[in-house]
């Protein structure tokens, strides 16, 4: 099996690479490239994604035919992808990090700053939360409800339909930290970065 | 709900641990890898290097100690000391660290700490804030290990990295490092009451209790502590639990 970990310059992604590459151990092809021919080519993909929602919005359109690429194998084809942090957030149709910006448009909603409360919440929303599953998801396969995962984001996805919702946390109020619509899978928090629990996550995904 | 974190911090003087301990499990005290490796199996929510060798020759070596860590440790990673260019960061966080911590360089220049958080995100910026007691009240801002004044108040200049994309404070009490006798809470309640990003607490940890001060009485997100765990008289997990039962509520 070949996995795919998009590299389109959107930060730093050494930690999805070591997490990914730990939790393969050599059965599973890792590769790390903005290539589109090994994109189309591999079974699944990782979008990863660190800074704001435009800056990744606007690295992956700077890349030729990657967005056109990423559509056809998520949405057309329908086979598994994972977005994690900004790479979950870009399934909106639209973020308001920096400017308004139109993002991929997979799963109907929006990416807005996360409500604070004037101040009563410090952001970014940096460190271990619990997650609460609201439904079963292939990738939280023993994974305990209110398990710790590592958290760092200002700004939350709002998904219209609420049935893609496979997990909250609570900071300031219940913020969605993790979605699975079909073939798509996005976690808000970084399971890279979340200890055992994490690349159990990872392993999940992996043997999807 | 959000966990209070605890960070132990490494010092790392030209490849090794400074003040390394003796935990039976270590086959050799002075190794950084190997002792973060123990820090992250027992339960650190980060782990944090501080890299204090003198001279600017020696950067590859704390940059291959992150690679090799980051293969092994899987929580968020922060290196610091003697960062001062965006090629620094650059080979940090190539190399696997997750967040690095800016000093003296954002003192100097407070647009670094801007280009750097533009560049790679608030999130993996932290700017380390040296602080030191001048009269009632009042801190300023110290740098090159507590020797240098320079006349900064430490809350202008926390604001300052906030307006400016640091995306957390790990605020040291220049009185208190080294002491055993606690953090300097007045300092990291002024800070933190100042400020709307997490502050990290810093310098004078001797007592579990002084990290329930930190956390309860001082308002910081995350407590930081070097020698409590280096010597082994307390693990993290004693930490951990100590703050449970003084419902602090703490990643278990």
């Amino acid at each position: 099996m070949n996995v795919t970990i998009v590299d389109y310059q959107s930060g730093n992604i050494s930690s999805v690479i070591n997490s990914f590459t730990e939790v393969a151990k050599g059965k599973v092809n890792i590769e790390v490239t903005s290539d589109i021919k090994k994109i189309k080519s591999s079974d699944k993909i990782v979008l990863p994604g660190q800074g704001s929602f435009k800056s990744c919005v606007d690295s992956l359109n700077s890349i030729n035919g990657l967005v056109n690429t990423l559509k056809e194998f998520a949405i057309t084809n329908k086979k598994p992808l994972l977005g994690i942090c900004v790479g979950l957030q870009m399934f909106a149709d639209i973020g308001y990090e920096e400017a308004e910006t139109r993002g991929l448009g997979w799963i109907t909603g929006k990416v807005s700053k996360i409500d604070n409360q004037k101040g009563k919440f410090k952001l970014p929303h940096i460190g271990w939360n619990e997650i609460e599953i609201q439904k079963e998801s292939k990738i939280f396969k023993d994974i305990k409800n209110k398990s710790h995962m590592y958290f760092v984001h200002s700004y939350e996805f709002i998904p219209e339909d609420k049935a893609v919702i496979s997990a909250i946390t609570d900071y300031s109020s219940k913020i969605v930290c993790a979605v699975e619509k079909d073939n798509l899978f996005g976690t808000q928090f970084h399971p890279e970065k979340s200890d055992k629990i994490g690349l159990k996550i990872i392993d999940n995904f992996l043997k999807l | 709900m959000l966990k209070n974190r605890i960070i132990p911090c490494l010092d790392v003087k030209d490849g090794r641990v400074v003040k390394g301990i003796n935990f039976v499990e270590l086959k050799d005290a002075g190794d950084p890898v190997e002792q973060a490796k123990i820090y992250s199996d027992g339960g650190a929510d980060e782990i944090c290097f501080l890299d204090i060798t003198a001279s600017n020759e020696n950067r590859e070596t704390i940059t291959d100690i992150v690679r090799k860590t980051a293969k092994e440790c899987f929580v968020p990673l922060t290196v610091g000391g003697g960062v001062r260019t965006i090629q620094n960061i650059t080979d940090l966080l190539l190399a696997g660290a997750d967040k690095v911590s800016i000093n003296t360089s954002a003192v100097k220049n407070v647009d670094f700490v801007k280009e750097a958080s533009k560049k790679f995100g608030s999130q993996c910026i932290v700017v380390a804030i040296d602080a030191k007691k001048v009269s009632d009240n009042k801190w300023e801002v110290f740098t090159h290990g507590g020797r240098n004044k320079t006349g900064i108040d430490a809350v202008e200049f926390a604001k300052k990295v906030e307006e400016n994309g640091a995306g957390e404070i790990l605020l040291t009490s220049m009185d208190k490092d080294g002491t055993k006798s606690g953090y300097d809470v007045d300092l990291l309640k002024t800070i933190t009451n100042n400020t709307n990003i997490p502050v990290i607490a810093s310098g004078g940890v001797g007592t579990l209790d002084h990290l329930y001060d930190g956390i309860v009485k001082g308002g910081a997100s995350a407590v930081l502590a070097a020698s409590i765990f280096h010597y082994g008289e307390y693990k993290i997990k004693d930490a951990k639990e100590y703050l449970n039962s003084k419902n602090v509520s703490v990643r278990l």
